[in-house]
């Protein structure tokens, strides 16, 4: 009927609550640090994905007769690498562009994969009192004892240092954050009354579990996802600090400062570069995180 | 209380079992057949290596071996080094208080900063003093600390030459070590010089190592501190007249100090974890520095026992925190 729709075009001049997504934007880019830390980060996974473009050379390419050249504004240095050369004469800045995609290729892959696995865990610990929940909750408190490094180092020195390892140990390291906040939350929804009428509705328990009750529990899981992020990318670098993480030559920076360590007088930017990158990756990070908390979860707002 | 202190304690053992399983599992797994690594022989006889399987007890049924290990830990055999051959557990005892000694430091460091920081943050609430705080707070939170240790140690012992690069004290001191830590060792000994020399061997490392618990101390305070602040009872004292001092460091940081003191506790584990890498960069003779070696030197039942012990610690060290808790916030003692 063309009267219903004069009404329905009318609908939007009326001033309409702001979706979810507005009132969510609304209030992250309110935090003036966050917006800073986003855009970072945004730049970051720019050059993450067009490593390949942006980078200079490759991050392998030995150029003999540059070895340990310093930055191009520092005395010595040669314009054709700005951030200088390592100890055997590879571009940093190079190297540095190819190591935030593996640094943010691995923090993802530990939060989808922690994430995955921790919600369905954590989903089964709230749904299935008795032994399921019991199995699952005591073995999440076994891993939480072992302090995190350390089991990730364990983890490594078992099925052997590599960039896959890597990820798997502080993937398990992950998993009893989700499982805990999943279930705790789900636990809380589960008494709510929508859920009760979806089961009165004739919803299964796994429709209830991932459609009714899960979407219900996700704004403390996506703030956990930024601050496991960012620790993942730091243990990360520390496995590859100590030899247990990504092997050289890969240029992943923890990797990298490892085999710099002896030239911390000689080459100080060999050491310094890969560092501040951590920095500034995890800091941009953490700073969308305290942006994500504060936007979604006004309980945990800081001030 | 005691019931509570109790069954407490009593849940450790199933977690204490657990972990004592994983590591025995763990083990198993590793590749490389265990009697080659521990007698370093190749093309061994079949008597001899029955005799070894046999000594090892590797000859009984896995569930058994099992039940050994843990017979065996209940008497505190933690296993023996591959590579030294002494005992893991006195190994241990012999390093931990270095581990220790550190740990106390860096958290001494961390609380004493952390605390005002935070109480000035809190009542600076969105000035720049504030901002400030908190920017370097989350800094430090995001620090990866192997490089943060490098750089001072670049800084401050390379290019001032103020603090030694590596280790807890001069070689030219010695004397027998008595407690173990050496700042207290080094004061006994009368030596003179070190005592300065132990200090300055510790200062750097404490502050790497407590560079993560500082921040989150900073962060833990000042959101405890604006919640207080906040509350009605800190109002009246206002209205009665007290001076600003006396109501924020008197009404209000009491009972903010009782999140903080969780925080502090909970940061035992991260603790352990931040001194492995500390450790490993000042080459500290601790347990962080052991643990590593014994993983490059493949000497299992090192890494086996450590992680164990370490994990005991630090499991014990949560249930104290849960205990002082209770004494901090007598509200929790009660609903108990």
């Amino acid at each position: 009927m063309p009267a219903d729709r004069t009404v329905t075009a009318a609908a939007p001049t009326v001033k309409a609550p702001p979706g979810p997504f507005v009132a969510f934007f609304r209030d992250f880019s309110e935090n003036r640090a966050a917006l800073v830390g986003l855009i970072i980060l945004s730049l970051l996974v720019f050059v993450a994905i067009f490593a390949n473009f942006l980078a200079p050379y490759s991050p392998y390419e030995q150029f003999r007769d540059f070895v340990r050249t310093p930055p191009a504004w520092a005395e010595g240095g040669n314009s054709a690498f700005l951030l200088g050369t390592d100890e055997i004469g590879r571009d940093m800045l190079s190297r540095l562009i190819f190591g935030a995609r593996l640094s943010l290729f691995i923090g993802l892959s530990v939060v989808v994969a922690s994430m995955a696995v921790g919600i369905v865990l954590g989903l089964v610990a709230a749904f299935a009192p008795g032994w399921p929940s019991i199995v699952i909750m005591r073995a999440m408190d076994v891993i939480l004892s072992v302090p995190s490094l350390l089991l990730a180092i364990v983890i490594v020195a078992i099925i052997g240092p590599s960039l896959t390892n890597t990820i798997i140990a502080i993937t398990v390291v992950y998993l009893p954050y989700y499982v805990r906040l999943v279930r705790a939350s789900a636990l809380q929804e589960k008494t709510r009354d929508y859920v009760t009428a979806a089961r009165v509705g004739g919803a299964g328990t796994l429709r209830i579990m991932f459609k009714t009750v899960l979407p219900n529990c996700m704004a403390p899981i996506i703030v956990q996802a930024a601050l496991t992020i960012s620790n993942a990318i730091l243990e990360a670098a520390a496995l590859g600090f100590l030899g247990l993480g990504a092997q050289p030559p890969s240029p992943e920076w923890g990797a990298m400062l490892a085999s710099a360590r002896e030239f911390l007088q000689s080459a100080p930017w060999i050491v310094t570069e890969p560092g501040l990158a951590i920095l500034i990756t995890v800091l941009s990070i953490n700073l969308v995180g305290d942006g994500l908390r504060d936007a979604l979860d006004p309980k945990m707002r800081r001030s | 209380m005691l019931g509570f202190v109790v069954r407490r304690v009593l849940l450790v053992i199933p977690t204490f079992i657990a972990i004592a399983f994983l590591t025995f599992i763990a083990i198993r797994l590793v590749p490389g057949d265990p009697i080659e690594v521990r007698t370093g022989e190749r093309g061994i006889s079949p008597e001899r290596l029955a005799q070894f399987r046999h000594e090892l007890g590797l000859d009984q049924p896995v569930w058994k071996q099992f039940l050994d290990y843990l017979w065996q830990l209940a008497h505190g055999n933690f296993g023996t080094s591959i590579s030294t051959h002494a005992p893991v557990l006195t190994e241990f005892l012999t390093l931990f208080p270095a581990t220790l000694e550190l740990a106390i430091s860096a958290m001494l460091f961390a609380t004493i900063l952390g605390i005002p920081a935070g109480v000035i943050a809190a009542t600076r609430r969105g000035t720049f003093i504030d901002y400030t705080l908190m920017g370097a707070a989350l800094t430090g939170f995001s620090m990866p600390i192997f490089w943060w240790g490098l750089l001072l140690v670049l800084f401050f012992s390379v290019n001032l030459g103020w603090t030694p690069v590596s280790g807890r004290i001069d070689l030219l001191y010695y004397f027998e070590p008595v407690t173990g830590f050496m700042l207290i060792d080094s004061w006994l000994s009368g030596e003179e010089g070190a005592f300065r020399s132990a200090v300055m061997h510790l200062i750097l490392p404490a502050i790497v190592l407590g560079t993560i618990p500082l921040a989150t101390i900073a962060r833990m305070t000042r959101s405890a501190m604006l919640e207080i602040l906040g509350e009605d009872y800190v109002r009246t004292a206002r209205a009665k007249g007290l001076s600003p001092f006396r109501v924020v460091g008197f009404h209000a940081l009491r009972n903010a100090l009782i999140p903080v003191v969780t925080v502090i506790g909970l940061q035992v584990g991260a603790l352990m974890a931040g001194a492995v890498l500390t450790e490993y960069i000042f080459s500290w003779p601790g347990i962080g520095t052991w643990l590593i070696e014994s993983i490059n030197r493949r000497d299992y039942p090192v890494l086996q026992g450590g992680i164990l012990l370490v994990s005991g610690i630090v499991i014990l060290i949560n249930i104290l925190v849960d205990l002082l808790y209770g004494v901090l916030n007598p509200r929790i003692r009660h609903a108990r």
